[in-house]
């Protein structure tokens, strides 16, 4: 392990009876119990095999706090991570504390309560007992243990039997770039039976500094649910992004599930689904562009764990410079899991000499009646396209972005909403795309 | 238009071509056969600009200047084309997108103004219905999914939509039927005339019968082995390449 510095205990012990659900027994004792496990297990090294690629060492030499104060914002440096022409529901949070705004939801949705989870936690703590921290095991080599501890705010979501959550809820989760800030954001999505709702997370930097967050999804599906759940990175690239998301499906539910990091110094993104309920379809959709000396680490897992289950995941990575990627897929198929079908494909593409990916794609399949695929592939721009662009005309330049963002194109194509397709491409015109190339509308329709 | 004097290039240190010299006049036609390996896709990838293949020396002049100095996209907007044997799939970029990319880079190196969406539709519906396609080939991403014969008629479409005035066909006809030959030849013979020039690179005789040559030039170990009027390719269909292997090694001997 690499030792947490000594720092963390004197602040959780200061801020212990302030931080949220402090009134409430059954929360001080999960946030001691977690502070105890982070202090004992500390952040793993390179050792543990889930962390074989991703070293920890220099994180580990750094103080993260949160910052005092409470901040502001001006809301039109929003503008850049708004979703053009999408009326949505939304809650914007700085250094992970929220701050309300327009465009907060209405409180009064039938059957739908959209709250921040620190205002639950400190009027009612007890509509969370049952939730926070069931799909999280505390003793995982992570973050979840010091994320359990510290956490202060977040999103709290809850979708009665039957509800509809008919606008998408965007969650803009903003750094200030306070040097060595910590944001501990805890989101608990609770999704009844029948019930549909889809969440688009935002990280985002207004400016840049070496500074750490920890992230923790919780979605719970119960029987028939429907939840679409977008998670967008382009943090300042000096900043740390530690992340889980971690997702319980009961019977027929419906999990979708697009994961775009573009950007941090270094990434991890742990995304579990557990497949608890027959029948229940998760669909895990991924694409990581880095450049720089960037490093993203996705580790997935899907647990088959009921009969008639489907899992698919698609997982792309686009590395530059000298960034480095690591995709690690576990789909474990137990044995009561009769009648999976379940895929996975990882493919990467190296646009540097220098950028390396680490794929290890695992399968483990204690069934006998399933239907299992997957494929892994690292390579290079294709030279034969290349030379077919150029050969009509289009610059070099201009044609090795167009094969790459035709690469990355079908990871934007699975996405459901056009609003956060365009944003994604407005964000990755400069780096992937010449700009104003209309690769998918089509240019001249309707003529 | 063209004039190539002594051409000479390698792939990973394998010498492909030897020693190429030809003329290539405006309006003219010139068919190049021969039999495989013989240095015939080396010779056509080449003038376009492909850059695995190392010229090891020579000079090409096209319009005056050096055709070797070229980027193969300057080549292409100073209208150069080349109708690939095997077209590239490229996934996730529409077809219409990259002929309208196509004709602007041609049309703004030409000094033109890059032709509004109306106008270019309008273009391009014409000739789709000369190619006899179909428009939703259009929306699809470029050469994706296509059969054999959808891929070469899309790069004739492209040839007639960028109007080239130097088209080099390599092996255009290899796995097109009958019909399908027929159309690819009326496009190209619609393209002739006393600005443009064309080197038609083919195995068989066959596409010879619809485009027909001014020139045949007969290619073997990199070299062209014999030069001749229309007459030559039915005389090499009649008695195939190993009469003129047979023979140029006859004359090489001492």
């Amino acid at each position: 392990m690499n030792a947490p510095q000594s720092g963390y205990l004197a602040d959780f012990r200061a801020a212990r009876d302030s931080l949220p659900g402090g009134q409430a027994a059954w929360m001080r004792s999960l946030r001691n119990a977690a502070m105890d496990i982070f202090m004992e297990q500390g952040y793993p090294a390179t050792r543990t095999e889930e962390w074989k690629y991703t070293d920890l060492r220099a994180l580990s030499k750094g103080h993260f706090t949160a910052p005092h104060g409470q901040p502001g914002i001006d809301a039109a440096s929003l503008g850049a991570w708004m979703l053009d022409g999408e009326p949505v529901h939304r809650l914007v949070f700085v250094d992970g504390h929220h701050v309300p705004g327009p465009g907060s939801p209405d409180p009064r949705l039938h059957g739908i309560t959209i709250r921040s989870l620190r205002d639950v936690l400190d009027s009612d703590p007890d509509l969370l007992q049952a939730h926070l921290g069931s799909t999280v095991e505390l003793q995982e080599p992570g973050f979840n243990a010091m994320n359990t501890a510290f956490m202060r705010d977040g999103a709290y979501v809850r979708l009665e039997q039957g509800a509809v959550l008919e606008r998408p809820l965007h969650l803009l989760f903003l750094s200030s770039g306070t040097q060595d800030a910590l944001t501990a954001v805890r989101n608990l999505v609770i999704a009844g039976p029948n019930s549909r709702a889809t969440i688009i997370e935002s990280w985002a930097s207004l400016d840049d500094a070496t500074c750490l967050t920890s992230a923790v999804t919780e979605i719970v599906l119960e029987h028939g649910a429907a939840v679409e759940h977008y998670k967008l990175e382009q943090e300042a690239e000096s900043g740390y992004h530690m992340a889980g998301i971690y997702v319980r499906q009961c019977d027929e539910s419906r999990f979708s599930s697009h994961n775009c990091t573009l950007g941090g110094r270094l990434v991890r993104n742990d995304l579990q689904v557990a497949l608890d309920g027959a029948g229940a379809e998760c669909s895990l959709n991924g694409l990581y562009v880095t450049h720089g000396r960037q490093h993203v680490d996705n580790h997935t897992r899907v647990d088959h764990n009921r009969p008639r289950a489907r899992s698919g995941e698609w997982y792309k990575g686009v590395l530059d410079g000298r960034s480095r990627a690591v995709f690690n897929g576990r789909i474990v198929v137990h044995e009561d899991a009769q009648k999976t079908e379940a895929a996975q494909s990882n493919h990467n593409l190296l646009l540097s000499g220098r950028a390396e990916v680490d794929a290890k794609p695992q399968l483990e399949i204690y069934a006998d009646d399933v239907k299992c695929a997957h494929g892994c592939t690292v390579g290079q721009l294709d030279e034969a396209a290349l030379f077919y662009l150029r050969a009509r005309g289009v610059d070099k330049a201009v044609a090795r972005q167009l094969l790459v963002y035709a690469f990355a194109d079908d990871v934007l194509e699975r996405m459901r909403l056009g609003s956060v397709r365009r944003l994604l491409e407005r964000q990755l015109t400069g780096r992937l795309l010449p700009a104003g190339m209309p690769l998918r509308e089509n240019p001249i329709q309707g003529h | 238009m063209l004039s190539i004097r002594n051409l000479q290039a390698s792939i990973e240190g394998k010498a492909i071509l030897n020693g190429i010299d030809l003329e290539v006049g405006g309006g003219e036609v010139h068919a190049i056969m021969g039999p495989n390996g013989s240095g015939k896709s080396t010779f056509a990838h080449v003038l376009a600009g492909r850059e695995q293949y190392e010229v090891t020396g020579g000079e090409v002049r096209y319009d005056g200047a050096d055709l070797l100095a070229m980027k193969p996209e300057e080549r292409a907007r100073a209208g150069l084309f080349l109708a690939f044997q095997y077209p590239v799939e490229i996934p996730g970029v529409s077809n219409i997108y990259f002929l309208k990319s196509a004709l602007n880079a041609v049309r703004t190196r030409n000094g033109l103004p890059e032709l509004d969406a109306m106008d270019f539709i309008a273009l391009v519906k014409e000739k789709l219905a000369f190619m006899q396609m179909e428009e939703e080939l259009l929306y699809r991403s470029v050469n994706e999914g296509f059969s054999g014969g959808e891929k070469k008629r899309n790069e004739i479409l492209q040839m007639l939509v960028l109007e080239p005035r130097l088209a080099i066909l390599d092996e255009t006809d290899s796995g097109l039927d009958i019909d399908a030959l027929k159309v690819v030849a009326d496009g190209v013979n619609s393209l002739r005339g006393s600005d443009r020039a064309m080197i038609v690179v083919t195995h068989y005789q066959r596409l010879l019968n619809y485009i027909k040559p001014d020139f045949v030039h007969v290619l073997s170990g990199g070299r062209i082995a014999r030069s001749g009027g229309p007459e030559l390719a039915l005389e090499l269909e009649a008695r195939g390449y190993g009469w003129l292997a047979g023979e140029s090694q006859a004359g090489a001997a001492p």
